[in-house]
């Protein structure tokens, strides 16, 4: 027997037996944009992750990259794991998009799903929440606790998600404080504790005691603790080492259920693309304990409001609602259709200053 | 007791020397850091150094070092001029950007005519943004004597913010829905940098990168120019005596060093990320200024370590998917690199003496 032929018969001893493996077990990639470690985004992704792997047991195997660039590193991290035998891809960052789609395109046999884009293929879906119905909660809740009726407003780009999620914590703390002023401040960052402090301590000089954040870092909590009086909420993930205050409440990404729901369509052989937009009804966003520091009456109403929102009862952008510069964009009672909040690029009335271009 | 004494010259075998002993103590010490992590160090060692160049999908990770690698050279050949001259541009990360957005926005103006003119446009408005924007510390350093460490370093987060901007306002995609980033340029035939061969993993910029390492090298040992820009390095008074004008050098260090990160950030957008985004850059211009010195502010060593930063790149990926590795020990074992190489360095300008100090 010649080296050759050892190697070769190795080579097929190896091939046969990953072959089986992999017959066996389902495999589900991760790729995050961020440590898993950030307390908020990818840390509520490597949660959903970690529930896929304890409810599957041994039936699937996970594997993820953390920190990956948008761009080429991201192609070649989706690629590597196909090949490496995936079966099922989660790109969890809107900026991979034309990367995902770009891969899917080279394995017709693994599924990817790709997070808040808009992008589908027969083997690409699309996942986002609707996070702007935690935000009417925390309008609801911000607009009574506030004396100075100044809230501050952390926003990180001016994309649609996020003009919605203004919209609509303006539109309800608006609703129970008629006098309510938003002040705004452009991060340009989805994580950097530098500057998320940095806006946060010019928004309380400014004389805001409400802090709502759209970046993901604990900073803004840590900065109002500081301050004593500002209240703030929890972002993406529940931040309750800051509970009972400063962080009254929070807004939660719950992906666990989708991703179980997702990995076991792929064992089922039931998997199709779609494209999926839950909001609290289906427990994609979870509003986190409000506490006692929450007046009782201002709690209870918040609570009926999640409960509307829940049951699909009530819907966060119902008329009537006009646009800033005084048009009407929804009559009485009319309810905003799903196309228009995915592209929102407009202020609601009310809101001073303009989104950024 | 150990002492050091300073040699008389530099010693020649450590100057090659050291760039290998580094990297075997990153392995080394690597595999300790693996250990304690609870891994195989010799497979994750295995796994980071080989797997991208010997696995069995080594096919698919070759052309990526050259992907990975390419912007890496690009932008280290042009700082080493610069550094070899005592210039010190810092902000090649945002020459980079900033050409990027220039040659982008050449291709996107163009959209959607096909010629064959539209690319060589865009690199060339690649290589001018990048140049003009070098040219900022440069022109203040000359004029006004400003210090151009700071003000190209600053420069990058000004060209971050710019590419903010130009991503949500200027150059967004008009039929992206109000979504951040511009039309995906890889898919414009006419301003796609596209692989030269399918699947090799050479587009234009792996070449302008080769390119580039050749007319370093016979610049820097073969022409007066290299010699001016050696000669300022190491004394600028006998330099002065030899004719050169100082400021006229640091305006063409700057000047070569911010169009060749122009051209990579160009390359770069047209080609592997393929559109200008919020997050378009990903370090390369910061990361080239460990690949220059790794490689000794040399041509040839400059492409071998922008090579061995590719691969820990690849392979840090490969070992964070298929071992379960954190990226941060990944991130560890590259500063571990540029730590062990500064302190080896030690060996090539001072010996190691054994033996008793003698008292005079």
């Amino acid at each position: 027997m010649t080296m050759k032929t050892i190697l070769a018969g190795a080579t097929l001893a190896l091939g046969l037996a990953t072959g089986a493996a992999a017959q066996d077990t389902t495999t589900v990639g991760f790729v995050y944009v961020g440590p898993i470690g950030d307390g908020g985004w990818t840390y509520e992704h490597n949660k959903g992750r970690l529930a896929v792997e304890e409810h599957f047991g041994d039936a699937v195997e996970t594997v993820f990259v953390e920190s990956v660039p948008e761009g080429a590193d991201a192609e070649r991290v989706m690629t590597q794991m196909a090949l490496q035998g995936a079966d099922l891809i989660f790109t969890t960052s809107f900026g991979y998009m034309d990367q995902t789609i770009a891969v899917a395109e080279k394995f017709p046999d693994v599924r990817f799903e790709h997070a808040t884009g808009y992008k589908r293929a027969d083997n690409v879906s699309t996942y986002s929440a609707r996070f702007y119905e935690g935000r009417a909660v925390q309008g609801h809740i911000a607009g009574q606790m506030t004396e100075s009726n100044i809230i501050g407003y952390i926003a990180s780009f001016p994309i649609p998600e996020v003009i919605r999620g203004i919209n609509s914590a303006y539109l309800h703390a608006q609703e129970v404080n008629p006098d309510v002023e938003f002040k705004i401040i452009w991060a340009y960052t989805w994580f950097d504790p530098a500057k998320e402090a940095e806006a946060a301590n010019v928004l309380i000089e400014q004389g805001a005691d409400v802090i709502l954040q759209h970046t993901d870092s604990t900073a803004p909590q840590a900065a109002a603790q500081a301050a004593g009086n500002v209240v703030t909420f929890g972002q993406a993930s529940d931040m309750s080492e800051f509970a009972p205050f400063p962080r009254v409440s929070s807004i939660i990404d719950d992906w666990a259920p989708y991703y179980i729901a997702r990995t076991q369509a792929v064992i089922d052989g039931t998997w199709e693309s779609t494209d999926t937009w839950d909001g609290i009804g289906p427990g994609m966003v979870g509003i986190g304990e409000i506490t006692d520091a929450v007046p009782a009456d201002i709690k209870a109403s918040a609570e009926d409001l999640v409960e509307r929102l829940r049951t699909g009862e009530y819907h966060a952008f119902t008329g009537p609602i006009n646009k800033q510069d005084g048009s009407a964009w929804l009559a009485d009672g009319e309810i905003a259709d799903d196309g228009t909040l995915a592209g929102m690029d407009f202020y609601v009335e009310g809101l001073t200053g303009d989104i950024p271009q | 007791m150990i002492m050091l004494e300073k040699r008389p010259q530099p010693s020649r075998g450590w100057i090659f020397a050291t760039p290998v002993v580094a990297v075997l103590m990153t392995m080394f010490f690597g595999a300790l850091l693996f250990a304690a992590l609870g891994q195989d160090p010799l497979v994750t060692i295995r796994t980071i150094f080989l797997d991208p160049l010997f696995s069995e999908f080594a096919w698919f990770y070759r052309p990526q070092l050259l992907i990975k690698g390419a912007p890496l050279v690009l932008i280290a050949i042009g700082l080493s001029f610069g550094f070899r001259a005592g210039i010190w541009n810092i902000g090649a990360e945002g020459q980079y950007i900033v050409g990027a957005i220039c040659g982008a926005a050449v291709g996107l103006a163009f959209y959607p005519m096909e010629s064959f003119i539209i690319f060589p446009l865009m690199i060339i408005a690649g290589a001018i943004g990048g140049l003009m924007w070098a040219m900022i510390p440069g022109v203040l350093r000359v004029r006004f004597g400003t210090n151009e460490i700071l003000v190209s370093l600053m420069l990058v987060y000004v060209a971050e913010q710019l590419l903010a901007s130009m991503a949500l306002g200027a150059l967004r995609n008009p039929d992206g829905m109000g979504f951040p980033g511009s039309r995906n340029l890889s898919q414009y035939d006419s301003a796609a940098n596209l692989e030269i061969i399918a699947g090799s993993g050479m587009h234009w910029g792996v070449v302008t990168a080769f390119i580039a390492v050749i007319l370093a090298y016979i610049a820097l040992s073969r022409h007066i120019f290299g010699f001016n820009v050696r000669l300022s390095g190491q004394s600028p008074r006998a330099a002065r005596f030899a004719g050169v004008n100082p400021g006229k050098l640091i305006l063409i260090c700057m000047g070569i060093s911010g169009a060749l990160a122009g051209l990579a950030g160009l390359f770069e957008v047209a080609g592997p990320a393929g559109q200008i985004s919020i997050d378009f850059n990903v370090g390369y211009g910061f990361t080239a200024i460990i690949v220059a010195f790794l490689g000794r502010l040399h041509p040839v060593g400059i492409l071998l370590a922008g090579g061995l930063m590719a691969l820990t790149y690849i392979g840090g990926e490969i070992a964070q998917s298929n071992l379960g590795l954190p990226i941060a020990a990944i991130q560890i074992l590259q500063g571990m690199l540029l730590f062990f190489l500064l302190a080896v360095d030690v060996l090539t300008n001072y010996r190691i003496k054994f033996g008793r100090e003698r008292t005079a």
